[in-house]
Formats: structure tokens, C-alpha cells, sequence
């Protein structure tokens, strides 16, 4: 009785394990085969879909990369990316700890309207942020994304760096002062040197944040050669009515895998930040 | 993370507040530029008659929500807004209470399934969407193919999944559930792996079974961090447009548009920015409340 028991809870766990990971994992294994299978095998209807019914083929990644401007979105991505890290570094680290060590409630309740922020979605700001980037002079410009894309980087890295300079004992600084270091100076070469793990979260958060975003860079950026990959592959790849199928799946599972992998070394620290002390 | 309370000022920052200000400063000024300005650009734009092209503008009261109102496209938008949010939401809290659960236990390969159902969440929503899109698509999809493979339907005879406007509406809601399940789920089992192992060890000891360990001990605990990822799971869908964007661009016949999607169409496609920010501060209500708890939630962490 307890043994088939034991053995019933077993085979659940492998089910749901299994029913759950094909479900959410099936788009991904749905790229992987289009990606490499051939124009006649894509497009026959009476073919298996599931299996190579012809060779495999690299045609569509040599299409991708030799006859798209992918490879130009990839750079355009990676270029916006770093310099809105950045940015994101310079305006957050400096924020972070300030309101990390700020006496009182204050820090705290600034902190919390700054986490606030970034919960007013880009859905909501796009409109008017379009003719402020026309009146900047920024339209199509990649600028226009580094300008804006701050603006929800900051928010949720000043949240996630205060919760860590936090856990840094007060002690530490006091006693690099007491050894003639000036307040910032015990910043900038004390707290900062043992912060990198934090630190390096927020690059990667941000990095990331960046490459998902999608309402901003589609309102602001038209012409082929600015997309970012979001909107590059979406629009592009598109020729009129023609899906290029076999060119965009793979073009979605380069530009995701790198992302989806950063994510992952990083997700506890990220998911420490959205649970807003509801864990302790 | 948590919120730790500062009962002992900090002598350093006392004794430089100035610093203190000049370090907070620019990244405040940066969002209250970037985010405060546009947001009130965004009301004042709603009583104006702004479009693309043109610099001048004038104040035209509640022109522009009258004839929101009036219009079918609007009245779909918010209905559909609150569907996809709400329905999504619910599939995935099931869902993901579930996957915690069984993600909990240790097991060979934890880690690379972890990855595989993080995919969703972790991966370019734009991206993902462009699969389904594939997968749903009108002429190849898999899933008609295995539906007549079954003889579900007869050949050629299979569902447009995104051509008619019931089908399209469950499309989106199934991607949106997709997307968010992973989130979901990760944060659930953060809350499952806080809770001290003793807990349903002393349950299991005065004879709970494990539906009754999960409803009445487990799940009252994990009641801070359920409300966590239903709120941010609330926001996510609610003001999302890539998915709609993507999958039906608001189709078949404006069926499946969304408040976002739909301020899209008319204030940057149709050049008509009034009416785009009018209807896009029809998301504020939601997100006044939305805010209005997770401060709640922050609020009894920091007394606890």
C-alpha cells in the first residue's frame, strides 16, 4: 500500500515535470527544426512535421546572414545595450547606496518610489516620449533608445543595489574613515570593489531588459539598418506577405539562446528583487 | 530581498547629507525627466487635438474620451484588455502552484529543465510570439496538422487559429499564459524554499495528507508571495502590446486588440497622438490599484 503509493507520487512527478516542460519548452524545439529543415519539407502539407522528411539544411542561416541585415541588428542591439548598462551604472550605484545608508525612513520610502516607477509601462509612455524624441531631433536614431531605455533600467537597478549595499556591514565604511578615507572615497574603494556580484547583476538585468524591449525601438525606429533585433526580425524578415519561416526561426533562437542563458546564471539575485521582501 | 529597517541612524550619512543628495540626485532627475514628464505630457495631450506632423495644438476638453467611448474598437480593447489579463492569470497561478511544487523536490537534471521552462519568460517575448505565430500559422500549423494527423478535421479544413476572432483571442491568451507561467513559477518556489522544512514535516507527523499540508498550511504561508506574482503578473499582461502586436496586429477586424495595442494603432500608426494617450490612461486605474497593494505587501514585510 505505502510502496504503490510511493511509486503513483513518482509517476506524477515525472508527468507534470514532463507535460509542463514540453508545453513552455515546445516553441524553442519548434525553431531548432524549422530552422534547419528545407523549403519543399517546410511547405508540403502532407509531410510529417516532426521529423526531417529531406535533408537538413544551413540555407536558411546562410540567408540570414548573408542576404538580411541581422548580423547589422545584432550590433545595433549589442551597441544600445552596453551603453545603456552604462548609463544605468553610472546613475544607480552612486543612488543605490546613498538610500541604502540614508538615516532613517527616508532611503526606504525613496527607494520604494523609485521600485514604483518601474511599474508604469512603456505602453503608457510611448505616446508622448515619440514627439519629445521628434522634437530632440532623434527620430530613427539609436540614440533616441539609450536616451529613453534608462528610464526603466534605473528603476529596478537602484531597487535591486540597495537591497545588497544593504547586507554590507556600516562598520566597514566607519573604519575606512577612521583611516583618513573620505566618505566617498570609502564608496569607491571599498564598498564598490566587494559589490562587483551585485554590481555585475545589474549589468546583466539590464543587458537583458534591453534586448526584450520592444514598444519603444518599434515607435521610434523605422528605417532597416537601426532595428534592434525585437523588431528587426518581426518586420523584416517579412517581405511584403512572405514569411521567410526558415530564416526567422533561426534568426529567434540566435538572438534568444545567449539572452535566455545570461537570465538563468542570474535569476535567483532577479527574482529576489520582484519578491519586494515578501521572502525573507 | 529583503527590506531591512534602519533603526540606527548611519553616522556617516548624517554627517555628509549633501553627498548623500548629490549621489541620488541625477538618477532621480533622470526619472522624474523620463517618466514623471512624459506621464503628464500623456494627460495633457488627452485634452488636445496633438497629432503626428503637426506642432500646434489646442485644448479641447473631453473631445477626445467622447469619442473613445463611442467607438466598438475601443469597447473590444478594454473588454479584451481585461480577459487576457484576468483568464491568463488565472491559468497561470494553477500552473505554476503546480510546477513549484514539483520543482521543489531535487532531482537529476533539475537544473537543465529549469532552463527549458524558463525559456518563455527569459527569451524576447517579441521572439517567442514570432514562434507561435509559426505554430499557429494559417496553412502549416503543427498543431492542425496533428488535429487532421487525428482526424480531427479534414484536410485543409483545420482552424485559421489566428484568422477567426474567437480562436484568435484564446491564441493570445494561451501565449500570454505561456510567457508569464515561467515567472510565476520561479517566484512561487522562492516562496516554497523559505518555508522552513519542519513545518510540513510536524503536519505530516500529526497526520496531514498532502492536499491538506498544501491548501491549509503551505499555500495561507506563501499568501505575500502569491500576491507578488499575481500583481506583477497583472501589470505584465495588462499593459503588454508585443504579443497582440505580433500575433494579429489587433485582428481579424480589431478582435483582439488590447488598450496598448489599439493606442498604438490610432496615436502613432493612425498619427492621432490625443486620442493614442486617452486611451492609453485608461490603464492608470489599474495600475493605481495594482501599485496600492504591492505597497501592502512591501509595507507588512517591513513590520514583520
Amino acid at each position: 500500500m505505502r510502496l504503490s503509493r510511493r511509486i503513483w507520487g513518482k509517476v506524477v512527478h515525472v508527468l507534470v515535470i514532463t507535460v509542463f516542460t514540453v508545453l513552455l519548452a515546445f516553441p524553442f524545439y519548434w525553431m531548432v527544426i524549422t530552422s534547419f529543415k528545407q523549403n519543399v519539407d517546410l511547405y508540403t502539407m502532407e509531410n510529417n512535421p516532426f521529423v526531417f522528411n529531406a535533408k537538413p539544411t544551413l540555407d536558411h542561416l546562410k540567408f540570414l546572414f548573408t542576404e538580411t541585415r541581422f548580423v547589422r541588428w545584432l550590433a545595433n542591439t549589442t551597441f544600445v545595450g552596453i551603453v545603456v548598462v552604462a548609463i544605468t551604472l553610472v546613475l544607480a550605484v552612486p543612488a543605490a547606496y546613498s538610500l541604502a545608508r540614508l538615516s532613517g525612513r527616508w532611503g526606504e520610502r525613496l527607494g520604494i518610489a523609485i521600485f514604483l516607477t518601474y511599474l508604469v509601462p512603456q505602453t503608457l509612455l510611448f505616446i508622448p516620449l515619440s514627439r519629445v524624441v521628434a522634437y530632440l531631433g532623434l527620430q530613427d536614431s539609436l540614440w533616441a533608445l539609450i536616451l529613453v531605455y534608462p528610464s526603466f533600467t534605473v528603476p529596478f537597478s537602484i531597487w535591486l543595489l540597495m537591497g545588497f549595499f544593504k547586507s554590507i556591514p556600516k562598520e566597514l565604511e566607519d573604519a575606512a574613515m577612521v583611516d583618513g578615507l573620505t566618505r566617498f572615497g570609502a564608496f569607491a574603494k571599498m564598498v564598490i570593489p566587494i559589490s562587483t556580484s551585485g554590481i555585475l547583476t545589474v549589468v546583466i538585468f539590464t543587458f537583458t531588459l534591453v534586448t526584450q524591449e520592444f514598444v519603444y525601438a518599434l515607435t521610434f525606429i523605422s528605417s532597416e539598418s537601426n532595428q534592434m533585433i525585437g523588431t528587426g526580425i518581426p518586420i523584416f524578415l517579412v517581405r511584403g506577405d512572405v514569411y521567410y519561416w526558415g530564416a526567422l526561426m533561426a534568426a529567434c533562437l540566435i538572438a534568444s539562446l545567449p539572452i535566455a542563458f545570461l537570465y538563468n546564471l542570474f535569476l535567483d539575485r532577479f527574482i529576489a528583487g520582484f519578491t519586494v521582501g515578501a521572502v525573507k | 530581498m529583503a527590506i531591512g529597517r534602519a533603526k540606527i541612524k548611519s553616522v556617516g550619512a548624517a554627517q555628509s547629507p549633501l553627498l548623500g543628495a548629490a549621489m541620488f540626485t541625477p538618477a532621480v532627475l533622470y526619472i522624474l525627466l523620463l517618466v514623471a514628464g512624459p506621464f503628464f505630457l500623456a494627460i495633457f495631450y488627452a485634452f488636445s487635438d496633438a497629432r503626428i506632423g503637426n506642432t500646434e495644438m489646442h485644448y479641447v476638453g473631453l473631445e477626445n474620451f467622447r469619442s473613445i467611448l463611442k467607438s466598438p474598437s475601443f469597447r473590444i480593447a478594454i473588454r479584451n484588455s481585461f480577459i487576457f489579463t484576468i483568464c491568463s492569470q488565472i491559468v497561470v497561478i494553477v500552473g505554476a502552484n503546480i510546477l513549484a511544487i514539483a520543482l521543489e523536490k531535487t532531482f537529476r537534471g533539475r537544473g537543465f529543465i529549469r532552463f527549458l521552462i524558463l525559456l518563455p519568460w527569459v527569451a524576447p517575448i517579441a521572439l517567442g510570439a514570432i514562434g507561435w505565430k509559426w505554430i499557429l500559422d494559417s496553412i502549416y500549423s503543427v498543431i492542425s496538422w496533428v488535429l487532421v494527423a487525428l482526424h480531427f478535421y479534414k484536410p485543409f479544413n483545420a482552424p485559421m487559429w489566428l484568422g477567426e476572432p474567437h480562436l484568435a483571442i484564446a491564441s493570445v491568451l494561451l501565449v500570454h499564459s505561456w510567457r508569464l507561467m515561467p515567472f510565476s513559477t520561479v517566484i512561487l518556489l522562492a516562496g516554497r524554499t523559505a518555508i522552513p522544512k519542519d513545518i510540513p514535516e510536524a503536519a505530516a507527523v500529526d497526520g496531514a495528507g498532502f492536499w491538506r499540508t498544501q491548501f491549509q498550511i503551505i499555500i495561507p504561508m506563501m499568501r505575500p508571495i502569491l500576491s507578488v506574482a499575481v500583481l506583477f503578473g497583472l501589470i505584465f499582461t495588462f499593459t503588454d502590446m508585443t504579443v497582440v502586436y505580433i500575433l494579429t496586429a489587433g485582428g481579424p477586424f480589431d478582435s483582439t486588440q488590447t488598450l496598448p495595442s489599439l493606442a498604438f494603432a490610432m496615436g502613432i500608426q493612425g498619427s492621432d497622438l490625443a486620442a493614442g494617450a486617452a486611451i492609453s490612461l485608461f490603464l492608470v486605474p489599474l495600475l493605481i490599484i495594482i501599485a496600492y497593494f504591492m505597497l501592502r505587501v512591501a509595507h507588512r514585510a517591513e513590520v514583520n
